[in-house]
């Protein structure tokens, strides 16, 4: 197999962008990885979309071909170009898809994108599309919605835990703290706890800031094989490790709700191919698609022991300058969450923060990076770690 | 929802019907064409079990933004149950108050209308369950 | 006659509004509006109960007590006027829910409030004949009045089914006998929410004259008289009614009392009369005869004489829950709760 490296990334801005369409926004990203990689476009061999569901957000499938046509790249190289979809892992699937397809050495170089236009449908109906990510026979239908669900793990952990309502808030306060320092985020505002405690109830114990908005935005990344990679780029960062894996659909189905086991199964591959062990990791973007998600995630990730990742957030060990920095973008909560964007968006702020280019947010002396992506309740998750290559 | 998607799923949302493995043992709901402990052991092994429709509750939530087809219940208790005989399923806990709740409690099935689609489509039927 | 009663079931929502919370509404004496129908509370169903969900725990209920092979029953019917679908029946969804189905007959019934013992007259024609060896009869309503009308005082919901059989009867049959007019005292047109009436029509030349005939000429034809039974349980559209109808025909209070039930749940129409017989049938011992009546507006009466067996002994009531039980178990809810959970105002989207 052979090394495959990030040679350039680009990314829009996320939130509710009201002027721009589901092509404009994918394009954009493209555009701008194609440009920070140095190639032209008959250099690429591939094109892979992660989209959850532009069908029902957009009312448009087959989007792996409007942005092939769109990025110029249909009529003239006619590449093949693929979406994929494993809601909110799409991104990180199609990286890893792209990672495969140049590890075994059919290409040489590929784009992955990643994009979602959520807001131009009203908020219950993008809720409903997102909770399609569930069960739709076992869960849906019987009255869950994404945020119960979520609820039930977070009320586990709490009871079995000692987690307490406050140290969930907190992976909302430090997000939204990295957030405020990332020009692309969604929202750019730092809030309290008390923000958290009082905003309004949706599934009990959580609350509209224990979970992530509803956005719009597109990332793109664009891989070459390692050996090509310094043609193209000064600042090249290695895929040193990927691994993924799935669980149950539904979430009554696990063995324990307060694990998420394809992220520890995911993890532990990433791990062994990158012969490295949790501790070894100096930063993480992690699936933080509601403050449980990501106390669950850096628990399972190896960070911190079973349980104790409430605490971990209490003592800002995840926020910059501490321990071990998570979500220096402002995460899914800040950064915002166009949910098959979201995995290719997480490389791109691996990949700043491994080129030192992530300016106030910098974690100082980053070498490796990790990136966490789960698709729904944890039946889907990818683990991928990064290392700059000098 | 449409009605056909519904339909094919009555036997298990009206009566618990689920499987059990002929090989291993092992209760599965909703029903399973294979064991995911036996494999290949379990091909043509899987027998309709109709379950006893009691259990406990593992954890829950109280849901205040639900989607609008379930909105006349708003607030509403949302459920991970675990049958007696094994297996876990999602359901909505009704006939008590929500601070009532607690990880634990025993709950029974009770028939209950789930959703309509609109005014004018079909209604929905299935399982909820309330406390024993 | 051999075919009777071999077990049955009951079920009453847990909600309740009282008078005075309906009457400080339209601007009316609602206690002394209760006090005048006898009314102190009635029966709501939660927003995601109907006459289906109420008939399928019925007839749940039913077959726990006697636990039958529901594959043995050979038809279930379903009498109410407020089935949750005007055309796609109510006996189906009960059918697949209590797993009679697929070799059977069903069918839903309408006949205002005597539904649920028409339904009962045909499942006991269909075993008595020997066409089927079990059968399911259910009277259940969630009955609604307009708002401001007086009948929202007292319309409420609940019902009851009886599985019926030749063995193991615990409630043999003696007799059936209906009266049958066409006075239009009480009637809903076709495509409309609420029922309209004919206001004191409704008394003498409808609900007294089929009563107290049919009870009449029941006794009549099985040469009995008020003191012959231990139980009489009457059509119950509020709580004077039945009282005045029991008193012109002779009985004594005592023998109405525990199959009255309009004055703590309202009047459950179809449901009214099958819950009082369950209500008798709950506390009755061997040897025990019953008198019971219905009433349907539009308009009729059927009468049966009963008469509990020793097979009663045996009947294991404790294996579903008492009537008295579940009209014990109320939660009371304002009127703003009350007009959401039976869908009198519309929300957004509708
Ligand atoms: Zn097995």
């Amino acid at each position: 197999m052979r090394d495959v490296a990030v040679i350039g990334i680009g990314i829009t801005k996320f939130g509710e962008l009201w002027e721009r369409s589901f092509r404009d926004i994918g394009i954009e990203a493209g555009i701008k990885a194609i440009g920070d990689s140095g190639i032209s476009g008959a250099d690429i061999d591939a094109l892979y979309i992660g989209n959850m569901s532009a069908g029902a957000f957009v009312n448009q499938e087959h989007v792996a071909s409007l942005i092939a046509d769109y990025v110029g790249l249909a009529q003239t190289s006619h590449v093949p170009a693929t979406r994929i979809e494993a809601a909110g892992a799409s991104g990180a699937v199609a990286f890893r898809e792209a990672f495969l397809s140049i590890a075994s050495g059919m290409h040489d170089i590929v784009v992955v994108g990643g994009a979602e236009k959520m807001t131009d449908i009203g908020d219950e109906l993008a809720n409903s599309v997102q909770a399609m990510a569930i069960d739709q026979e076992w869960e849906t239908v019987f009255g869950a919605t994404y945020a119960s669900l979520h609820a039930m793990m977070a009320r586990a952990h709490m009871e079995r835990y000692g987690t307490t309502r406050e140290q969930l808030a907190m992976v909302s306060v430090i997000n939204h703290r990295h957030g405020a320092l990332n020009p692309d985020a969604q929202f750019r505002r730092e809030i309290n706890i008390d923000t958290v405690l009082r905003s309004g109830m949706v599934a009990d114990p959580l609350r509209v800031f224990d979970m992530c908005p509803l956005s719009d935005g597109a990332a793109t990344v664009v891989l070459a094989s390692a050996d090509i990679a310094e043609k193209f780029t000064d600042k090249p960062v290695k895929i040193k490790g990927i691994g993924q894996a799935s669980d149950t659909i539904s979430l009554h189905d696990r063995r324990d709700i307060t694990t998420m086991d394809a992220t520890v199964y995911a993890a532990k591959r990433a791990y062994d191919m990158a012969g490295i062990k949790p501790e070894d990791v100096d930063f993480a973007e992690v699936y933080d698609s509601s403050t449980i998600s990501e106390i669950m995630a850096i628990e399972d990730l190896g960070f911190f022991d079973k349980g104790k990742g409430g605490k971990a957030a209490e003592d800002e060990k995840i926020a910059l300058g501490g321990e071990i920095p998570v979500n220096t973008s402002g995460g899914l909560k800040s950064r915002g969450h166009p949910v098959g964007a979201t995995g290719v968006a997480q490389i791109v702020e691996i990949v700043k923060q491994l080129r030192g280019e992530a300016d106030k947010r910098q974690v100082e002396g980053a070498k490796i990076g990790l990136a966490h992506a789960i698709g729904g309740t944890g039946g889907t998750a990818v683990v991928s770690i990064l290392e700059a290559m000098r | 929802m449409n009605m056909p998607r519904f339909w094919r799923e009555i036997s298990g949302r009206y009566n618990l019907i689920g499987s059990r493995c002929g090989n291993c043992g092992e209760y599965f709901f909703p029903k399973r064409d294979i064991c995911p402990k036996c494999h290949r052991k379990s091909m043509g092994k899987m027998e309709s079990v109709k379950f006893s429709g009691t259990g406990k509750v593992i954890s829950y939530s109280i849901v205040h933004d639900p989607h609008p087809a379930y909105s006349d219940m708003r607030p509403y208790v949302m459920a991970i149950i675990e049958l007696d005989e094994g297996p876990k399923l999602t359901s909505q806990i009704v006939d008590c108050e929500p601070e009532d709740v607690h990880t634990g409690m025993r709950v029974k099935a009770t028939f209950r209308k789930l959703a309509e689609d609109g005014k004018e489509g079909v209604i929905f039927y299935g399982y909820k369950f309330k406390p024993e | 006659m051999d075919a009777g009663i071999v077990s049955y079931g009951a079920y009453i929502p847990r909600y309740r509004i009282k008078p005075e919370e309906i009457g400080k509404v339209w601007g009316e004496d609602g206690a002394a509006r209760g006090k005048g129908l006898g009314i102190l509370a009635k029966s709501i169903p939660s927003p995601d109960e109907d006459v289906i969900t109420i008939s399928v725990e019925a007839a749940r209920n039913a077959l726990k007590r006697s636990g039958i092979d529901p594959q043995e029953i050979g038809a279930i019917y379903t009498g109410s006027e407020s089935h949750p679908y005007a055309v796609k029946p109510t006996s189906t969804v009960v059918a697949e829910a209590i797993m009679a189905a697929p070799d059977m007959t069903a069918a839903d019934y309408e006949f205002a409030c005597k539904a649920g013992t028409a339904a009962l007259q045909n499942v006991l024609g269909l075993v008595e004949s020997g066409m089927i060896k079990y059968g399911v009869a259910i009277g259940a309503d969630t009955s609604q009045g307009a708002p401001g009308d007086p009948l929202e005082y007292s319309a409420s919901a609940g019902g009851a089914a009886y599985l019926v059989g030749k063995e193991r009867v615990i409630a043999k049959i003696n007799g059936m006998y209906s009266y049958t007019t066409d006075t239009p005292d009480f009637w809903r047109r076709e495509g409309q929410p609420y029922p309209s009436h004919g206001g004191r029509f409704t008394g003498e030349p409808a609900y007294f004259r089929h009563v107290l005939t049919a009870a009449k000429k029941m006794m009549e034809k099985m040469g009995t008289k008020p003191e012959d039974y231990d139980y009489v349980v009457l059509h119950q559209p509020n709580g004077k009614f039945p009282r005045r109808a029991a008193k012109k025909l002779g009985f004594a209070p005592e023998q109405l009392e525990i199959g009255l039930l309009t004055p703590r749940i309202g009047n459950t129409y179809s449901g009214a009369v099958p819950l009082g017989l369950s209500a008798v049938l709950d506390i009755s011992k061997p040897g025990d005869r019953i008198l019971a009546v219905s009433f349907g507006s539009g308009a009729g009466s059927d009468a049966f004489d009963i008469t509990v067996t020793d097979e009663m002994e045996k009947f294991e009531r404790k294996r579903a829950p008492l009537v008295s039980e579940m009209v014990e178990n109320e939660v009371f809810i304002d009127y703003a709760a009350y007009v959401k959970y039976r869908k009198k105002i519309r929300r957004k989207g509708e």
